[in-house]
């Protein structure tokens, strides 16, 4: 019955605090149990109530999760298993027998109970000739052989050892395949057998070197637990013929020495195998080898520099070389030229110097001719190139007086620094 | 005598009590020694008979402890305690070829816990490296400390010491399931060999809280073994005119063969008790009754039950307060204790002995079994963990002094929180509002009161009953009912159907503030909230 409560008597308001209630007394409290632990869970880290049921919830899940795998043991065995002869236990698939053969040496010793359990169940005689059959225990016999060596951990290895059912088998050689797909799993379920754990993985394309390097040499120096005693021949019971007990014990040990030799033999030739066909180290080497190439270029970019600094300093000087003597062909043509055009004008000027009194019709005084041009011839020998220059721009006019008064300047001025006598002109004066 | 228990929690939360390779599971805490070997448990034990002097009694008490503040009374039928030049205690051994050992008691603990170990780790196959061992409430910081010390010399790191009491009830109450989470009051007494302790807890969410403790350092097993030696010692006296309590030899063969007379009548109604050449050559045969050795140990098992009446005074209470009564210790076997300590509760205080309920139990092995799940459950911490959980801070908490309730439509008051809880809490109460459109929820501190309701005798119809005395008083029952106190806060609730389902959660922090909601139990309704404070 639920409590009733009392009717409200029509206040306002929703809430209202009347007084406190009394002062809580301080004590010790016993550190026992796990609510304690709880509570000291909450106190330190600071929890408050939901937030540390929201943990505790997420904690009960995973719990739950790990009771997951209840089909374990549920496997169908096919009907070679089921008609197997029993005196030939050690040849039949034990894990199969046991329904775990999706997981065989992965199986814990739970998982290998509850299995067995459930194969009993199924498989039980009793049940067997309920169902009209007889003589029908002989799988059982099998379960039970097979439950006997899971339950062992020394047997289970010597079983692990040889269940070639588990092993992976490597790609067939010279066939198309994925590295890392292929041999992935086979290294994997190698490494079963490693004394040291955890092994390595083979990785991936983007290993780096310094990974498959250490992937290779532990598999290199791989040390297998795997025995041979389960391929052993059964060594007779009776104590009648000792020797030959012996004989067959002595031949045990030296066929489980040969078969581990050959075991190992054959991991170094997978091995080299794989290591032979690993994409990744034809990758390291190309690498390598551009490394090294690399390095000798780097190496030698000294020399380099400086050789073709030489030729370049070589070629600048060719060129300068060419270009001085370009430069110097030039000049010379430039000076002829300059020369010739010198000469030319030089001619011009001498040439307009001299049909000057001509053209100015000597002066009014052709009768004076032969002096005037006497003069003129006189003047034009005396006269310097600039000089020549001057009096020939001024004498070009054809104008009489001005020819004239610089036929006289020019007189004049020769006379007066001495080059030439005043005397021996005839008609200018100087 | 002390004795000790060894026992581990299996991976499922079983306990396994283990036994030494004597086969006892109560392993005596004595050592003794002859010459070059060394004698442990119910071997050094037998010794006490013939070589008292070199065997090593009750030490567990010394732990820790000057030789000044003592009784070394304990200790005076085995080897005799000595002052040692630093004021400590140990006992004076002679080994082979009278050479005289000096053993402290530092020594006497590490050589116990070592054989202690060794049993364990034989039934085990493993070596122990950690323990949880539990201590007596009143064993100060300094006893704590030593003992860990000495442990710690044996080879055994301790994770945590326990107190008794404590590991007790936690193994009672981890028996049955969800037994912890009921708020109950338990008085766990412990009878011992030479010592009686008694604690009242209050169990609250899981949380264990001491409310008082008590303890009688010269009540016990022993005391009930010497009455029935004086009552053998009378009866001898009498057919052979020889007083045996006169050596200490026969006075030691008497005590061994009582305490085998005592446990025997603990199982069966008569026991016989059988002592070749007890004195002078004479043997001693005789048989004795439960009904006489009751008689005899009368005022003892009238102390012990007085002791436990004591504790529940010290803590405030009345024994109606009391949910039940956890006997423990190995004179918790003994019938006659178990209903005497009934008779002082009501008839609706559940007493837990093996006598009374046979799926108890054992009373001996309670203590050691909440250990061994508390190492169980501390196993999974790191060190630093522990230590930081059993820090002042986490450990000191406030606990509600009156318990809090809601009053409902009858003016009763309705207890949410329970007294004594410790802080933080949250409770939540699922109402209704019966017919009425709007409710109103009265948060009241409880008010203890005791009700005494007198039943009148029913009329004996038959007449020679009539001279009997007892049975013309009218019986008084009593009952501890809570009333309305005061009224701390008020909260209503309107618009509501006809008998829709309310909660009313009320939770107090870590920090004191008590919050009051109320809701409607439907999607999407509004809580109606508020706060209060402490005085």
């Amino acid at each position: 019955m639920s409590i009733v409560l009392p009717a409200a008597t029509g206040s306002a308001a929703t809430f209202e605090a009347v007084s406190k209630y009394s002062a809580p007394t301080r004590r010790p409290i016993e550190p026992v149990g796990r609510y304690f632990l709880a509570h000291a869970t909450r106190t330190l880290r600071g929890h408050t109530w939901s937030e540390y049921e929201k943990l505790e919830a997420e904690k009960n899940v995973t719990v739950v999760e790990e009771n997951g795998d209840e089909d374990i043991g549920d496997e169908e065995q096919d009907e070679d298993l089921l008609a197997h002869d029993p005196r030939e236990w050690k040849t039949a698939d034990l894990y199969a027998v046991l329904g775990l053969s999706h997981l065989r040496w992965k199986a814990t010793d739970d998982q290998i109970k509850r299995a067995h359990r459930k194969q009993v169940l199924k498989h039980h005689p009793d049940k067997k000739s309920a169902s009209g059959g007889l003589e029908q225990d002989g799988f059982f016999k099998i379960i039970q052989k097979a439950m006997e060596t899971m339950s062992d951990v020394t047997k289970r290895q010597q079983y692990d050892s040889v269940d070639t059912n588990a092993d992976v088998v490597p790609p067939a050689p010279k066939s198309e395949y994925d590295f890392i797909e292929a041999w992935g799993p086979v290294f994997a379920s190698e490494g079963r057998f490693s004394k040291k754990q955890p092994v390595p993985s083979l990785g991936d394309m983007n290993s780096t070197k310094e990974e498959v390097d250490a992937f290779y040499s532990f598999f290199g120096k791989f040390d297998s637990w795997k025995t041979f005693e389960f391929k052993d021949e059964d060594v007779p019971d009776d104590t009648s013929n000792r020797d030959h007990k012996r004989y067959i014990e002595r031949k045990n040990v030296a066929a489980r020495k040969k078969l581990k030799q050959e075991d190992n033999k054959r991991l170094i030739a997978l091995v080299e195998r794989a290591y032979s066909e690993d994409p990744r180290i034809k990758l390291f080497k190309d690498a390598a080898k551009a490394e090294k190439a690399k390095k000798k270029w780097d190496k030698e970019a000294g020399s380099r520099k400086a050789a073709e600094e030489e030729a370049a300093k070589k070629a600048a000087a060719e060129e300068a070389a060419k270009k001085a003597a370009e430069e110097n062909a030039n000049k010379k043509a430039d000076s002829k030229k300059a020369k010739e055009a010198a000469k030319n004008a030089k001619k011009k000027a001498k040439r307009t110097i001299r049909a000057a009194a001509k053209e100015a019709e000597y002066f009014g005084d052709a009768a004076k001719s032969g002096d005037i041009d006497a003069d003129v011839e006189y003047l034009v020998e005396k006269l310097d190139d600039v000089q020549l220059q001057t009096v020939s721009s001024k004498v070009a006019g054809g104008d009489a007086t001005v020819t004239k008064s610089a036929f006289n300047e020019i007189a004049a001025e020769l006379a007066g620094v001495g080059k030439l006598q005043a005397a021996h002109l005839k008609y200018f004066s100087a | 005598m002390f004795s000790s228990a060894i026992a581990v929690a299996n991976a499922d939360g079983k306990v396994d009590v283990i036994a030494n390779p004597d086969g006892d599971r109560a392993i005596p805490s004595i050592l003794s020694y002859v010459g070059v070997d060394e004698y442990h448990g119910a071997q050094a034990k037998a010794q006490l008979i013939r070589n008292p002097t070199n065997t090593i009694i009750n030490f567990r008490d010394y732990i820790g402890k000057k030789y000044d503040e003592v009784d070394i009374s304990a200790s005076k039928l085995g080897a005799p305690a000595i002052q040692t030049e630093d004021g400590n205690i140990a006992y004076k051994i002679i080994r082979e070829e009278n050479k005289t050992e000096i053993v402290t008691v530092g020594e006497a603990v590490r050589r116990h816990l070592i054989q202690l170990k060794l049993a364990a780790e034989d039934y085990l196959g493993n070596d122990i490296s950690e323990a949880v061992i539990t201590v007596p409430t009143d064993f100060n910081e300094h006893q704590r400390t030593e003992l860990v010390k000495f442990a710690g010399e044996a080879g055994l790191k301790v994770l945590q010491l326990v107190n008794e009491p404590s590991a007790a009830l936690l193994a009672h109450l981890s028996a049955t399931e969800n037994k912890l989470l009921e708020d109950k009051t338990y008085v766990v007494a412990d009878f011992g060999g030479i010592r009686s302790d008694a604690a009242v807890i209050s169990v609250r969410g899981g949380i264990l809280t001491e409310l008082a403790t008590a303890h009688e350092p010269h009540l016990g097993g022993d005391n009930l073994d010497d009455s029935l030696v004086e009552y053998f010692a009378k009866e001898f006296e009498k057919k052979f005119k020889v007083d045996p309590r006169k050596t200490a030899r026969s006075l030691a063969k008497l005590k061994a063969e009582s305490i085998n007379v005592k446990r025997t009548l603990s199982n069966v109604q008569t026991s016989t008790c059988s002592i070749e050449s007890l004195a002078e050559g004479f043997d001693f045969h005789t048989s004795i009754n439960r009904l006489r050795y009751e008689l005899t140990a009368r005022s003892v098992f009238g102390k012990m039950t007085s002791f436990v009446e004591q504790v529940i005074k010290k803590a405030g209470l009345d024994p109606l307060d009391i949910d039940e009564v956890v006997l423990v210790g190995g004179t918790s076997h003994s019938p006659k204790l178990a209903s005497n300590v009934s008779f002082v509760f009501p008839e609706s205080t559940v007493v837990v002995a093996p006598t009374l309920d046979p799926k108890a139990l054992d009373p001996s092995e309670l203590i050691c079994r909440g250990a061994a799940l508390q190492a169980s459950l501390i196993e999974s911490f790191d060190e630093e963990e522990i230590k930081e959980s059993l820090q002042p801070i986490v450990v000191n908490t406030q606990h509600l002094k009156k318990p809090i309730g809601i009053k409902d439509a009858e003016g009763n008051f309705v207890p949410i929180l329970v007294a004594e809880t410790a802080y933080p809490i949250k409770k939540s109460v699922n109402v209704t509002n019966g017919t009425n459109e709007n409710v109103i929820i009265e948060l009241y501190e409880g008010k203890r009161t005791i009700k005494e309701t007198i039943i009148e005798p029913t009329p004996v119809s038959d007449a020679e009953d009539l001279d009997d005395d007892s049975d013309e008083e009218p019986e008084i029952q009593r009952e501890v009912v809570y009333e309305t106190g005061d009224l701390l806060a008020k909260l209503s609730l309107k618009d509501l159907k006809p008998n829709s389902e309310l909660e009313v959660i009320v939770n107090i922090t870590q920090n004191g503030v008590l919050h009051l909601s109320g809701r409607e139990l439907k999607p999407g309704s509004v809580a109606v909230k508020g706060e209060i404070t402490s005085a």
